[in-house]
């Protein structure tokens, strides 16, 4: 009982998973990606679409 | 110093710098301090002549100095000195070499000849006057468009090499785990960047091709969409740069560790995924684009970056209340503060950036992404007010505050005039926030943005703003309190921060309302004048071009021009309103019997409603209506008649007017 609560060595330590929000954060291409295409279809693509349909006036 | 081949490590500050990186630092940092300082000479001209007392200079250069110094101030000093920031915090921060030096300094030169280039066009050619929107159908000589897209493309150099950079320290391992704070800001200022850049490209390309006649027409409404995704998200650049910059800071002065790096990462994600589409509050006023487009780009994008920047205006103070408190600084609630170093410009300009950010251009910008706020402010001056408080008082304080820092440590010199220097973001600081606070509120009264003369002397539509509506508005608010209206529709701020005058004491409030003219000419702004000084008042209507210099104009008229000259564009259009509710169908389309007919315009003065009593001004004002005014502006040899164009037709909603009528009526200014 006394041996388990002792500490682990730094190499016996089980690595855990990387959380989902921190793999995220530290990879700078899936940000890049995230950062283009978010505002390229909320913002650019669908303006362009609402614009193209408007009618033009004969 | 210790020195080897490629580095070299600050003897103060202890950080390792690539000598390819620490010469693109320099040159980057100082060739943007030189557009800052052409924009700021810009600045002090453009100041100078929408001050009206001054109006320094003629409408054509005016707006050439206007196109100067939003080009060189809102893009060119910003995006170099964040190129420069966007290399120390890749590069030195992380400890590792620049990422392909050669193309780094391609991409410098790139941007400098898009610099020359652009403010070629403006300057020298003189005939690219069109703003920093440059606005299709309105066109530039083709060297502003090139010159824009080179410097364009040099920036997106920068960027790609920053993330080279990344990749190059994590493949080297000169860090372990995630990049620190600062580099993770400098990271989102890029992701930020190149989604800017490419949105630049996507409609300047076309527009430059346009100019050169290659591509015929360019659609105005695509253009402002596109461009505003340039145009508005380079501002974002600035916003996580200088947030990083805030992180930067503290951490230097204080030794300050983010309260949570996972809380503020992500408050940097949600930059990385909203702040750029909340450009579309530029545009709530455009037809063309349906309401779910402007509701979900606006309100919810919008205020999760809101959200983001709050997390930042309170964590960085946050973790500098910790470290100060770290330090023993302990005594009551604000020792930390009290005790911090204000007399070192690193740090007031970081703090004087971080409080001016968030309660000026935060707040301010958050009222103009609110659709139904943002159609009573928009092109006002209000929104500069809104962005010289962000890019200014935000971003300018706060690179001013690293540059403080980083001149001893990349050029190895002591400071100049460190008294000066102590003072300057006192000085700069107070004198923005008056500047952004005092447009916001000009912006407020309807005061048009980038107009060389707001008043529009001389023009058909002329109209005068108040000077002193603050003040007054207290006393408007009183009359209409005491002539029992029923309600005071008039804040009460305006009348706590409003000054009452002896003579509004002294003569309060008119009896009956057929006294209002009459008290118009005594206790009124222009009225005022006109009791004490008659001439003074004479001479200012001539100056305005409503009289002619030899005009006998009488006393009770004068004063109602000059009254006319200070309503506000809101209250006048509402009092137009009411007045034709009052008048019977006859008076309210005086212009279909010919008995108000209007010739070229100016500022005729309202008729007075029956109840008003006193006949003797309203025959004076039929007199005055009546009487030729060769010196007013005539319709244009076989164009239409002043009055008469569609645009006001529209404008009036007058179903006479649009029939064809021959004297047509110009829309008050309130309807604008």
């Amino acid at each position: 009982m006394a041996e388990k609560n002792q500490p682990l060595a730094y190499e016996e330590i089980p690595e855990e998973p990387e959380p989902f929000m921190q793999q995220l954060l530290d990879n700078p291409w899936m940000l890049l990606f995230l950062g283009v295409v978010v505002p390229t279809v909320l913002y650019l693509i669908w303006g362009v679409m609402e614009i193209v349909s408007v009618p033009i006036a004969p | 110093m210790a020195v080897n081949r490629m580095f070299r490590t600050c003897p103060t500050t202890g950080l390792k710098f690539h000598q390819p990186a620490d010469a693109l630092i320099r040159w980057n940092a100082v060739v943007g301090v030189v557009a800052l300082l052409v924009g700021g000479i810009l600045a002090l001209l453009v100041t100078l002549t929408r001050w009206q007392t001054v109006h320094l200079l003629a409408p054509d250069a005016f707006y050439m100095v206007l196109t100067g110094h939003g080009l060189n101030m809102l893009v060119f000093w910003i995006i170099f000195f964040e190129i420069a920031v966007l290399y120390f915090a890749g590069s030195t921060l992380l400890n590792c070499r620049l990422a392909a030096p050669r193309w780094a300094w391609a991409g410098f030169w790139l941007m400098v000849i898009g610099w020359l280039m652009n403010n070629y066009a403006v300057f020298v050619r003189q005939d690219s006057s069109v703003m920093f929107t440059a606005y299709a159908p309105m066109g530039a000589h083709w060297t502003f468009y090139l010159g824009l897209i080179l410097f364009a493309v040099g920036a997106l150099i920068g960027c790609f090499v920053f993330f080279a950079t990344l990749a190059v320290g994590k493949s080297e391992r000169t860090y372990n785990g995630s990049v620190p704070l600062v580099t993770f800001g400098a990271l989102t200022a890029a992701i930020i960047a190149v989604f800017t850049i490419a949105s630049g490209a996507i409609i300047l390309i076309p527009t430059f091709l346009w100019s050169i006649g290659m591509v015929p027409t360019i659609d105005s409404l695509m253009y402002r969409h596109i461009f505003w995704a340039f145009g508005h998200s380079s501002q974002q650049i600035n916003v996580s740069a200088h947030v990083a910059v805030w992180y930067a800071g503290a951490a230097i002065l204080f030794g300050a560790k983010p309260m949570s790096e996972k809380v503020s990462r992500t408050a940097f994600l949600l930059y990385i995924l909203f702040i750029t589409i909340a450009s579309a509050h530029h545009l709530l006023a455009d037809p063309g684009l349906t309401s779910k487009w402007k509701i979900l780009n606006t309100s919810y994008a919008f205020y999760l970056a809101v959200l983001a920047s709050m997390v930042h205006g309170l964590t960085v103070p946050g973790a500098i209340e910790v470290a100060q408190r770290q330090k023993g600084f302990n005594k009551g609630l604000f020792e930390w503060l009290r005790k911090a170093p204000w007399g070192n410009p690193v740090f007031s300009s970081i703090f004087i950036s971080i409080i001016g950010f968030g309660f000026l251009g935060g707040i301010s910008g958050v009222i103009l992404g609110t659709e139904q706020l943002n159609l009573i402010m928009h092109n006002t001056f209000y929104v500069p007010g809104h962005f010289h408080a962000t890019v200014v008082l935000g971003t300018t304080m706060a690179f001013m505050g690293i540059t403080y820092f980083l001149i001893p440590v990349l050029f190895r010199r002591e400071m100049a005039f460190p008294g000066v220097a102590k003072w300057q973001p006192y000085v700069f600081g107070l004198g923005m926030t008056v500047f952004s606070l005092f447009m916001m509120g000009a912006g407020t009264l309807g005061v048009p943005r980038r107009h060389w003369d707001v008043a529009f002397s001389g023009n058909p539509l002329g109209f005068e703003f108040p000077r002193h509506r603050v003040a007054d508005d207290r006393t408007d608010g009183d009359r209409r309190c005491a002539r029992g209206r029923g309600r005071c529709d008039v804040p009460a701020g305006h009348r706590l921060l409003g000054v009452p005058r002896q003579e509004d004491r002294d003569a309060r409030l008119p009896a009956r309302a057929g006294a209002r003219w009459r008290r118009a000419g005594a206790d009124r702004f222009g009225g005022r004048i006109a009791h004490r000084d008659r001439r003074r008042g004479h001479a200012r209507l001539v100056r305005l071009g409503h009289v002619r210099p030899g005009d006998r104009v009488p006393g009770g008229l004068r004063a109602v021009l000059l009254h006319q000259l200070e309503v506000p564009v809101h209250r006048l259009a509402a009092e137009v309103t009411l007045r034709k509710r009052r008048q019977p169908r006859a008076q309210r389309h005086p212009h279909a019997s010919g008995d108000l007919a209007r010739e070229g315009g100016g500022q005729v003065p309202r008729e007075r409603s029956s109840a008003d009593g006193n006949g003797s001004t309203t025959q004076e004002m039929r007199r005055w209506q009546a009487s030729p005014k060769p010196h007013l502006p005539g319709p244009a040899p076989g164009g239409p008649p002043i009055g008469r164009s569609p645009r006001l037709r529209r404008w009036s909603g007058c179903s006479s007017c649009a029939s064809g009528s021959s004297s047509g009526s110009p829309p008050s200014p309130g309807s604008r």
